[in-house]
């Protein structure tokens, strides 16, 4: 065996090991969540009775079906709206040089260090007494501040690797610096645009403490949120299959949203520039 | 159409920093300006001014007539070509070359037959649809130049267009550049760092160095009348060889000997350095030595012998080093053109300054021998030893008594 073979296979392996190590825990819950409830608990790993009834249990619950609606609509808006806002903040910090500019960007990551939990006994005091408790503008702001540090920050080193003769180019052919940006700037910077919507979905939708704490019934409750107050069917047996079920739904969209971007996120969209 | 008029313009970095320092330029309408120097010598600067791309801290800029410092780029009428292209590289070569058009609201159309027009003058019509990172750097290039020409714009701007292609295609696409802007006959301002280029494209130079504007004049006569140590080492490929000299009455005392000066050399020295000795600089261009043996009339020059150190064959010349006993010249601006060359770092002799003499084919030269040189004494170059500044350009008579040769490209 070649020097080169041999150490391709040694990478193979260790490939190998990586995703067996992170797609069991997947697999498994897959495979709960098609156990009945009487073998959920039964320790082995391929059930013994297959049943699609824990999917039905959920869907017909009602709950989870309004804690997705939830789910998907505040995710989407909190990370449309955070990606807006940072794509702007991180064009300003990539191309202006304006005083206080470090320490702006300092100050947003310590945002981001924030430990969020000491917020939340706050939040919740204060959004029952302006009415936003229980609501999904409740949940947007909160998840939208957090999102902005990492946001800005992911975009403004995607920014700055776009040859600023672009958009200078781009100015002498005609455009107004709002064109420029539009028509230039935020084309090339879309794998970084994507790459920043698919954290900061993953991150709003995987939100436990904003949603257990500041929301209430299904009128804003998210499915982390839902997922954990699932009521068994009977006092004695726990939701474990529902919830396992549940889990499994909740991955789809996320994958969807990856596979989506892939294409998109792959850089190399700026190759040809400058000179290759 | 337009003029461009550069009107005491200086460029001010907040740091302090003058990169451009009380510029002064006339560009008539039609004519292709080149802006040339070492890197950092503020012809970039100089250029992004114009564009709009740079704020201008003194002084006034025309275009066409109009002042136009505060305009942005979009309202100034010109089209530039990058150094880096800077073509778009989400969008095709049509695309590419329609943007401008597009920005403007012109029909579709027209934006078609436009960009199809300008693909065939630059023989782009089968890469239309494809996007720059498919194409060579010759074509990119080539669709920078098309993204300019569409739009028909008054001025156009050229920052080092073709440093990023190399050798032979930058011959190719200088002709090319050359042409389109003569058709066109389109007000240009072309920065080069390349003396070769600035040479053969420019219907007139204009040097800078350190942000100054040192002398601005047609080809030939940079060539045949630099006005200081820098433009005379600038301008010539290879470039200028300096001696220190003593300059008498009517005669030079050179390290390779004496050499009476021509009566048309002594009167443009003016009312006669009656001051008797003066130390100066002399400058030897490389084309004004020859074999001596191939020499028929010797009487308007100058015969001496050295030791060919090196010697290179062109094909149609040879370039034949040799070493020439005496102190070196020492110049802040001699001192700046080498080391932009990168020459700063490489080994002098320690004996004396090196020549260069660019001598004809038929010369039976061998390296290493001793050879009988001759130079032309009509074609020296004077300087001062302190200023630098020539003791021969008046600029008051520019006879070309002397037809200058040809530039070396």
């Amino acid at each position: 065996m070649s020097q080169r073979a041999k150490q391709r296979s040694g990478w193979s392996a260790a490939l190998v090991v990586v995703v067996i190590a992170s797609l069991v825990p997947v697999v498994w819950i897959v495979m709960l969540s098609l156990k009945t409830p009487t073998t959920v608990t039964d320790g082995s790993f391929i059930p013994h009775q297959w049943t699609l009834s824990n999917y039905k249990d959920i869907f017909n619950a009602g709950v989870f079906t309004s804690a997705l609606r939830n789910s998907i609509g505040i995710a989407l808006i909190s990370t449309a709206l955070a990606v807006l806002l940072a794509s702007a903040a991180a064009y300003a910090i990539a191309r202006l040089d304006f005083p206080g500019k470090r320490i702006i960007l300092a100050v947003s990551l310590a945002v981001a260090m924030f430990p969020q939990v000491s917020l939340v006994g706050p939040l919740y005091n204060l959004w029952r007494q302006i009415g936003l408790y229980d609501t999904w503008p409740g949940l947007i702001i909160p998840y939208m501040t957090f999102a902005l540090p990492l946001s800005i920050y992911t975009l403004s080193a995607f920014f700055r690797e776009i040859p600023w003769e672009l958009e200078q180019a781009a100015q002498v052919d005609g455009a107004t610096p709002a064109q420029a940006f539009r028509k230039v700037i935020a084309p090339l910077a879309t794998p970084g645009i994507a790459t920043t919507f698919i954290i900061v979905f993953i991150i709003c939708w995987n939100d436990f403490i904003f949603a257990i704490s500041l929301t209430s019934t299904t009128k804003a409750e998210t499915v982390p949120a839902a997922i954990a107050l699932f009521p068994g069917v009977s006092q004695f047996t726990q939701p474990i299959g529902d919830i396992a079920a549940a889990a499994v739904v909740v991955t789809v969209p996320v994958m969807l949203l990856v596979i989506l971007f892939q294409r998109r996120i792959v850089a190399g969209l700026t190759a040809g520039a400058v000179k290759g | 159409m337009a003029e461009i008029e550069f009107q005491d313009v200086t460029k001010r970095y907040p740091d302090g920093f003058e990169a451009v320092k009380h510029f002064n330029l006339d560009v008539p309408d039609g004519e292709l300006m080149i802006l040339v120097g070492p890197s950092g010598c503020g012809k970039s600067t100089a250029l992004r001014m114009v564009a709009g791309l740079e704020d201008i801290s003194d002084g006034e800029l025309k275009i066409g007539g109009t002042v136009v410092n505060d305009r942005a780029p979009k309202d100034r009428d010109i089209a530039m070509v990058f150094q880096n292209y800077a073509l778009y590289p989400h969008m095709t070569v049509r695309d590419n070359m329609g943007f401008a058009l597009k920005l403007a609201k012109v029909p579709d159309e027209e934006i078609n037959q436009k960009v199809s027009e300008a693909a065939r003058v630059l023989d782009l019509e089968q890469h239309l649809d494809r996007k720059p990172a498919n194409l060579s750097g010759g074509q990119r290039q080539r669709v920078a130049m098309g993204r300019a020409i569409v739009r028909n714009p008054s001025v156009f701007l050229m920052d080092e267009p073709l440093s990023n292609l190399d050798a032979k295609l930058r011959v190719q696409m200088r002709t090319e550049i050359s042409r389109i802007q003569q058709r066109m006959n389109t007000t240009t301002i072309y920065v080069t760092h390349d003396q070769t280029e600035a040479m053969t494209l420019g219907d007139r130079i204009a040097v800078m160095r350190a942000g100054l504007l040192q002398q601005v004049g047609p080809p030939s006569e940079l060539y045949a009348h630099p006005k200081n140590l820098f433009v005379a080492g600038f301008i010539g490929s290879p470039s200028m060889n300096f001696l220190t000299g003593e300059l008498e009455a009517d005669r030079v005392r050179l390290p390779i000997g004496e050499v009476a000066l021509p009566q048309e050399l002594q009167q443009k020295l003016g009312a006669g350095p009656g001051g008797g000795r003066r130390g100066v600089i002399v400058g030897l261009r490389p084309e004004d030595f020859e074999d001596a043996s191939l020499v028929g009339d010797r009487s308007r020059g100058t015969t001496f012998r050295a030791k060919i150190d090196v010697l290179e064959s062109m094909g149609a010349e040879y370039y034949a080093y040799f070493v020439v006993e005496s102190e070196r010249v020492s110049s802040a601006e001699l001192e700046e053109l080498a080391q932009d060359a990168g020459a700063a770092d490489l080994p002098h002799s320690h004996e004396g300054s090196q020549v260069v003499a660019r001598l004809d084919a038929a010369s039976k030269v061998r390296q290493g021998e001793e050879l009988e040189l001759w130079f032309n004494s009509w074609h020296l170059h004077l300087f001062d030893a302190d200023s630098g500044q020539s003791l021969l350009a008046d600029g008051s008579d520019r006879e070309q008594a002397a037809p200058a040769p040809p530039a070396s490209s």
